[in-house]
């Protein structure tokens, strides 16, 4: 499928990356500022989505993510049935905020014990679920216009 | 305690990593599948172990205490039900694991597969409303692209009518959720219960009731509800049918109702005649309808279908009799029905895996090619109309004996006649498949496949002879913790 016009695909090349890092941002602050793993993933896909709306899709980039899909979301889960499961390794409860960093520092990055490895599972898992669901949608469209 | 967390743990562990490994070893997949369902099945047994003497097990996820935490609460009718969940799951993924090479995509089925267990182990332990609403969509999300794994287009029309229904009912069960937490401010079960005590029987209390009770009537395909069953359980892989047919339909629907009309709103026959009357005319309705249907089905696995239907209602007919016999036969009935359904729906894919026909006029006289299949199905089918010593047998016995101390000695009459109606249909698929004889070349099924339906074949055997055991250290308990009725609240939070 085609994409959109030059402006916008310019535009889009410029913008993409910020979205893209402002999405990282979210999801690293999650335990301090407003947002974490769901709201940064979703920032995140919308900027895949973005680069699919504009360059059209079937483009090559575009394929080699979505067949990383199912594998990036494994991960993000596994990240965060990891975060649980360490708990019950270190107590023997099943999601405890196991004290890594300490627990709940205002204003420090590394703090939160376990809170922040969660949300990057969140992150990553929402982010390929979301895209993936993008591109379910325009696979059928470009079927139907087939 | 620590197999409670576990429970749900290690299919979801499963679960997330066959997706990353299945690409670099092919068996990968069913491999960690029947290794995961295996270990179920031995916590299962330490459950049932580790419940003895105890009314209730608590626990507290991330050490937060229940009103403000989550909950797992574990008592003797939670450990039954992990106890028939992990049986069928062992066998159908013992059984999958040949009946799939027809299949693409074998790494999606087990994945979903594992999805399903957690879904269904996560509904029979936990404490807390919300969880249970999350476990339901992720074992029923999970059952609706099971059903269309086959991607034809019969398949896909079933799993979209099944997916219809099955989200009205999701649907209701949030609306009644919203419902109780606007008013008691809670999710915890046991916390809802407490608040429900002061609002007894007023005109919130009964429709938040209905509600529930049409959501859980939806998911176990009671017979007003019943359309969408008959055609997604055959639309789906047999071991898919026989999970869903065996467990799946009793732990989102019987389980769950049984749980809130005892435990959470504490009913009994005593204080609510009437809405226990409803249970069984709702019971009594699915026998009656659906085991006629059944007769005029020519689709092996479609009058399997309809027989489920049929036999839940057997056990909405148990609980609806409400005294001791009558739980007792429901709570029976759920084991002993799960498993002679769930190795029917087995023989059945062993019959699609070898002929590819699933018309039973078109079969005929596979007795003799295949006796390990139509020795299997023949236990199964006098194990549901009810032969000693078979486990059936039992729990018949049982429901008919409460509604006999009940004054309802019709009822009685009603449910043991209705057996002979079982009987009709199941001997039609015997006669026509099995005795018949039709030139249908067949050689038997892959060694896999009937060690899965031999070992349902022995549990149907095992627990019937062994039925005094049973009785005391799994059945009783079972009843015991619904019959304790509100004193559920004070078991989770009393301690704190």
């Amino acid at each position: 499928m085609g994409g959109m016009s030059l402006i916008v695909r310019r535009i889009t090349e410029i913008v993409c990356g910020f979205i893209f890092m402002y999405g990282l941002y979210i999801i690293l602050h999650g335990h301090l500022t407003p947002g974490g793993g769901f709201a940064g993933g979703v920032i995140i896909a919308g900027s895949l989505i973005l680069r699919v709306l504009a360059f059209g899709s079937g483009t090559e980039s575009e394929r080699m993510l979505s067949k990383r899909i199912p594998k990036l979301m494994s991960v993000g889960l596994l990240i965060f049935w990891g975060a649980a499961f360490t708990g019950l390794l270190m107590a023997g409860i099943f999601f405890l905020n196991a004290p890594i960093f300490g627990l709940g520092t205002p204003f420090h990055l590394l703090s939160a014990g376990l809170i922040p490895i969660c949300n990057i599972g969140i992150g990553i898992n929402v982010a390929a679920g979301l895209f993936s669901i993008f591109l379910a949608f325009a696979a059928v469209k470009y079927f139907m216009e087939e | 305690m620590i197999f409670l967390p576990l429970l749900i743990a290690l299919p979801l562990f499963s679960a997330f990593v066959i997706p990353l490994l299945s690409k670099l070893w092919k068996p990968f997949a069913p491999v960690i599948g029947n290794i995961t369902t295996f270990v179920l099945f031995i916590f299962s047994l330490y459950g049932i172990a580790a419940i003895q003497g105890f009314p209730m097990l608590v626990y507290k996820f991330g050490n937060w205490p229940p009103p403000i935490g989550i909950i797992f609460s574990f008592d003797a009718f939670s450990a039954f039900m992990v106890f028939v969940i992990s049986i069928i799951v062992f066998s159908g993924a013992l059984f999958a694991t040949k009946y799939l090479n027809h299949y693409t995509g074998q790494w999606k089925f087990w994945t979903l597969y594992m999805l399903l267990t957690t879904g269904l182990m996560g509904i029979s332990v936990t404490g807390d409303l919300f969880n249970m609403f999350v476990w339901i969509e992720i074992s029923a999300i999970a059952s609706y692209a099971l059903v269309s794994f086959g991607i034809e287009a019969e398949e896909l029309e079933a799993s979209l009518k099944y997916m219809v229904m099955g989200e009205i009912a999701g649907m209701t069960l949030l609306l009644a959720i919203a419902l109780i937490y606007a008013k008691t401010s809670t999710l915890n079960l046991a916390d809802i219960a407490l608040s429900f005590q002061t609002i007894q029987y007023s005109k919130f209390y009964w429709s938040i009731l209905a509600l529930l009770l049409f959501a859980f009537s939806v998911k176990a395909a009671l017979v007003p509800f019943h359309f969408w069953l008959p055609d997604a359980h055959p639309a789906a892989p047999a071991p898919i049918s026989s999970l869903l047919s065996g467990v799946f339909i009793k732990v989102l629907g019987v389980y769950t109702s049984a749980r809130f009309i005892f435990n959470i709103f504490g009913l009994t026959r005593e204080n609510a005649p009437f809405f226990f009357n409803i249970l069984v005319g709702i019971g009594l309705l699915s026998i009656v309808y659906a085991g006629i249907t059944a007769l005029s089905q020519k689709d092996y696995k479609r009058l399997l279908g309809f027989s489920t239907i049929s036999q839940v209602g057997y056990i909405m007919l148990g609980l609806g009799i409400g005294n001791f016999y009558g739980i007792a036969g429901a709570v029976l009935y759920i084991l002993a029905h799960g498993i002679s359904k769930a190795l029917l729906f087995l023989t059945s894919g062993s019959v699609v895996y070898v002929t590819g026909e699933r018309n039973i006029e078109k079969l005929g006289g596979l007795g003799e090619s295949m006796p390990t299949t139509a020795w299997s199905f023949r236990f199964g089918a006098l194990s549901l109309i009810g032969l000693p010593p078979l486990i059936g047998f039992f729990a018949k016995f049982l429901i008919a004996l409460g509604a006999i101390k009940q004054g309802f000695l019709w009822l009685a009459i009603v449910a043991i006649g209705f057996s002979g109606v079982t009987l009709g249909y199941l001997l039609k698929i015997e006669n026509n498949v099995y005795l018949k004889k039709n030139g249908v070349e067949a050689k038997e099924a892959p060694f896999l496949m009937r060690v899965a339906m031999v070992f349902l074949v022995i549990l149907l055997l095992v627990l019937g002879i062994g039925y005094k055991p049973l009785m005391d250290f799994v059945i009783q308990p079972a009843t015991d913790a619904l019959l304790r009725g509100t004193e559920y609240i004070n078991l989770i939070l009393g301690g704190i």
